[in-house]
């Protein structure tokens, strides 16, 4: 073998060698985007089976405030009933809105402020929030990590041959941005 | 600098630190095998290996046992829902943040406000606060320094810093050997003729290695206390929480009763008091600095 073969072929295994490792890369991003939209709707349960619970320890010392109780089973229906990634969006962002004005609604009943159910679900609720906003992050973060994958050179090539498309992002819609408006009746 | 571009910056320097770390060891195992032995590279390999050898021992145990150390001479006990849900939830948010396993979370029985985290990997990890730190902390800051702890454990800080003391134990051991082959007569069976100046210089440069050593290992965890600082913000998106908790940190003048120069490197802020030789060996980087550079994230 002359050392021209040689040198081809070392070109040839380091081309193959970095195709491996650039798809394998691209693999291990993608599956960081549906591990962190599980942990998304790990929280997006867990809220949603909170709730109830909620309503009921409100209820006890606020039975007259109908309204908001109406709007929080409306959301967390229409949560129930969403299903691909821009409809849940959508439906977290209404439900946390209207949580927000059912805690808005209990400020108003000192009674129920001190009952230790009350206190503990709202830590919960608040740590749930939370969490799923930093699910969203992570998301978010890992379908940025992705997509830049896919766009740069050289690995948009290997994207392209082996079809990793384009991820979207959860995004915050109007529900959310609006103000959430506190009645005096 | 924006937090993204800290946290790179600061992980390039403490590599390049690491690299000459590394330059440092080779020269003074060859410069000593050199002296201490007739030359030859057979006498100079083993002479490293049987340092390295060493160093990797105590380096291994620490490594596997370290966490477990560290948690109990700061008595650290685990947190619990009833007393701690707030903490615990934060802890769960921020490592759903940073895609790693919720770490184990205890709580330490200090009064002054700090942390630490430990673990070599992030399936192995712990964070610990103090119940000053839970006590006077709002919920914005104590997810600052969370996340500052989280980005430490994303960092693979641990496992860093204990490859960084195998090789300052290893030139320790090299400045070591050299000495007692000195003292209980060194030169070879060749008598060869050593140039003195040369002599000299192995001298200072034994003396002198362990010190550099150990401003180096300094230097390396004050870089990455930058980086877990950027990384944290990344992580909470909030780096004015942990700026605002650095504040009220430098507003204590608490000394904290169960850290110990051994643990103190592991903590969120320097828990050991004052002094000219604690601040200059300090592994922590000035809170000033820390707080400036927030604040410009």
């Amino acid at each position: 073998m002359n050392s021209l073969t040689i040198g081809i072929l070392v070109a040839i295994g380091v081309v193959l060698l970095y195709l491996i490792i650039a798809y394998n890369r691209l693999v291990v991003l993608k599956n960081r985007i549906d591990n962190a939209w599980a942990q998304i709707d790990v929280q997006l349960k867990r809220r949603f089976d909170l709730i109830p619970n909620l309503i009921e320890t409100v209820k006890g010392y606020a039975k007259h405030e109908k309204k908001v109780f109406t709007e929080v089973t409306a959301a967390r229906t229409a949560m129930s009933n969403a299903h691909t990634l821009p409809e849940k969006a959508k439906a977290d962002n209404m439900l946390s809105s209207t949580l927000k004005s059912l805690f808005a609604v209990a400020e108003d009943y000192p009674k129920l402020q001190a009952n230790q159910n009350f206190m503990m679900l709202q830590e919960e609720l608040a740590g749930t929030e939370s969490k799923i906003a930093y699910a969203r992050q992570a998301y978010n973060d890992s379908v940025l990590m992705y997509n830049n994958g896919i766009q740069m050179f050289p690995k948009s090539i290997i994207a392209s041959m082996f079809n990793f498309t384009q991820r979207e992002f959860f995004k915050a819609e109007g529900a959310e941005k609006e103000v959430v408006k506190v009645k005096f009746d | 600098m924006n937090a993204f571009d800290e946290t790179a910056a600061n992980k390039f320097k403490s590599y390049l630190l690491m690299f000459c770390f590394s330059l440092v060891v080779i020269a003074l195992g060859y410069v000593f095998g050199y002296i201490y032995g007739d030359g030859s590279p057979a006498i100079i390999t083993t002479f490293m290996t049987i340092a390295f050898i060493i160093s990797i021992c105590m380096a291994l145990y620490s490594y596997y046992n370290g966490d477990k150390a560290a948690l109990s001479v700061s008595k650290a006990y685990l947190a619990n829902r009833k007393d701690h849900a707030h903490y615990i939830n934060s802890v769960e948010g921020l490592a759903i943040a940073a895609q790693i396993p919720t770490p184990k979370i205890y709580v330490l029985p200090d009064q002054s406000i700090n942390a630490f985290a430990t673990g070599r990997d992030p399936e192995h990890a712990s964070i610990a606060m103090t119940e000053g730190a839970l006590k006077k902390l709002n919920r914005v800051e104590l997810e600052g320094v969370i996340a500052h702890e989280m980005g430490h454990i994303k960092n693979y800080d641990m496992r860093l810093m204990t490859i960084t003391v195998v090789l300052v134990g290893l030139i320790a051991l090299l400045s070591d050997f050299f000495f007692r082959s000195m003292l209980f007569g060194g030169g070879s069976d060749n008598d060869r003729e050593i140039n003195p100046v040369f002599l000299v210089l192995a001298i200072v440069l034994a003396i002198l290695a362990p010190i550099i050593a150990q401003l180096i290992q300094l230097a390396i965890s004050r870089k990455r206390e930058y980086a877990a600082d950027a990384t944290g913000a990344i992580l909470s998106r909030h780096p004015e929480g942990l700026a605002n908790a650095l504040k009220k940190i430098g507003k204590e003048h608490l000394e904290s009763k169960t850290a110990t120069k051994a643990t103190a490197h592991l903590y969120f802020s320097n828990p050991l008091k004052g002094g000219f030789w604690n601040n200059m060996f300090s592994t922590h980087p000035p809170l000033a600095e820390r707080i400036r550079r927030l604040e410009a994230m």
